[in-house]
């Protein structure tokens, strides 16, 4: 080695939560003092964890939860310009998940039941902001919309679920999930 | 006395009896082919095509072909299981699977079938069909969003409890399971949870009521080890479902 040898880049990683309850960012956070050996070769652009709100170029972005509105088909897009590998974490974001039960009943009927027939915050009005994103009319998975390179299932997924995936990638090497780690619950 | 008749499976010399099936002299020797339609007390339906191999090159589903001497049968290959994995892909979609609200979950023989095949995504887009469920029963819930179309209920009820309480009824991609009651509803029949159509759903639709999550997360049968690994993955949940909660079961099924 000698001193012009160049020094490792750190990867970009940016995650964010769209239709999700942020368990699948609980479970990261999961994978404990394993961070800090993870943080010797990442860095985090927009995410949760940093509270940057734009996302830049980055070489790895994960997305918990599934497409609820018209901002997540927005911010999801944006993911997918800026980040070379995608990840899907998580069952919301596979397969829409909780969100998703309400696809077999119309929205119209759903935004009455929850607005129209309980005092609530909007004095029985749906909220019509123009700042609030339009939600749309079935909760869909990730990859029905753009292209996702990895999945990881899983309500959440394990610590070490994402841990062996996460390594695998840094290793340049996708590393199948085996018995115990790929769990659909 | 002469050697038994034997076909190769993926190498293995498997031992058979005359008029068996591939699948059926297989389970009995305590090898693993997928299925999902088949039960090894049941004639064989041959409709969900996970069973299928390649017998001398050829495709075929294994539950219904017949075992014939030297037959030199191919299960366990990337390409085959590739075909499998998108057959239960399929089944996915088609339906509305969301296994962490699933009582079935963790001894769900779709989902078992999905973990060892290393599925990771449904890949298809989803139908998201609308089907209610049927809680008219005392003792039963009908969750229709799981089924797979299996008619293992429907053979159970009509062969062996003699009741004929569950039809397949339309074609092709409208195909449903149906009650046969005047109302269609499961509490208009006489079946009862201790039939045989109650206990042989391979996924989560024909589920006992008040039995929820009795046994956590974690601890079911193919939490503890994989389908693959099993000689006869319906009898080790029929074993397990049928007694206590499995808070400390080993994974053969079995309390320690
Ligand atoms: S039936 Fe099986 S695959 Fe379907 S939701 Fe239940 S556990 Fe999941
Ligand atoms: S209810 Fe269960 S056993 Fe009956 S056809 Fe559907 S999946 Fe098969
Ligand atoms: S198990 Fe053979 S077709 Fe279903």
């Amino acid at each position: 080695m000698n001193a012009s040898a160049p020094v490792a880049r750190k990867l970009k990683v940016a995650t964010t939560s769209l239709a999700g309850c942020f368990g699948c960012h609980m479970s990261i956070l999961d994978i404990d003092e394993r961070l800090f050996t993870l943080l010797e070769k990442v860095e985090f652009d927009r995410s949760p964890i940093t509270d940057i709100k734009e996302v830049g170029d980055c070489d790895l972005g994960i997305i918990e939860g599934g497409l609820c509105n018209a901002e997540n088909v927005e911010v999801l897009r944006e993911f997918r310009r800026r980040c070379k590998v995608l990840v899907a974490l998580g069952a919301c974001a596979i397969n829409g998940g909780l969100p998703a039960q309400r696809n077999t009943l119309s929205l119209p009927l759903l935004l009455q039941e929850v607005y129209r027939s309980e005092p609530g915050a909007e004095h029985g009005l749906i909220p019509n902001d123009p700042e609030l994103p339009l939600p749309l009319n079935k909760v869909h998975p990730l990859h029905e919309v753009v292209h996702i390179d990895f999945f990881i299932p899983g309500c959440p997924p394990s610590a070490d679920a994402i841990w062996a995936v996460l390594t695998g990638l840094l290793a340049g090497e996708e590393r199948p999930l085996g018995h115990g780690l790929i769990r659909f619950d | 006395m002469s050697a038994p008749a034997t076909f190769t499976l993926d190498g293995r010399a498997i031992a058979f009896a005359e008029g068996q099936t591939i699948l059926q002299a297989a389970v009995a020797a305590g090898a693993y082919i997928p299925h999902l339609c088949f039960h090894p007390d049941f004639k064989p339906h041959g409709s969900c095509k996970v069973c299928t191999v390649t017998v001398g090159g050829r495709h075929a589903a294994s539950c219904t072909t017949r075992a014939t001497a030297g037959a030199v049968v191919e299960s366990d290959t990337p390409a085959i299981n590739a075909e499998r994995r998108a057959l239960v892909q399929m089944l996915f979609v088609e339906g509305n699977h969301f296994c962490p609200s699933c009582e079935k979950s963790g001894d769900c023989k779709l989902q078992a079938t999905a973990y060892d095949l290393g599925m990771v995504s449904p890949h298809f887009d989803h139908f998201y069909p609308d089907r209610p469920v049927d809680a008219s029963h005392p003792e039963l819930l009908l969750d229709f969003n799981r089924c797979i179309l299996c008619s293992l209920c429907v053979r159970a009820s009509r062969d062996v409890d003699g009741k004929n309480a569950f039809a397949l009824a339309w074609r092709g991609i409208r195909t449903r399971l149906i009650v046969n009651s005047r109302t269609g509803k499961l509490a208009d029949t006489n079946v009862t949870a201790a039939d045989k159509a109650a206990h042989v759903c391979p996924v989560g639709v024909i589920l006992p009521k008040r039995r929820g999550f009795a046994t956590p997360l974690g601890r079911r049968v193919f939490d503890l080890k994989p389908i693959s690994a099993m000689a006869d993955a319906s009898a080790a949940v029929a074993l397990a479902e049928a007694g206590e909660p499995r808070r400390d079961r080993q994974s053969d099924g079995r309390l320690p």
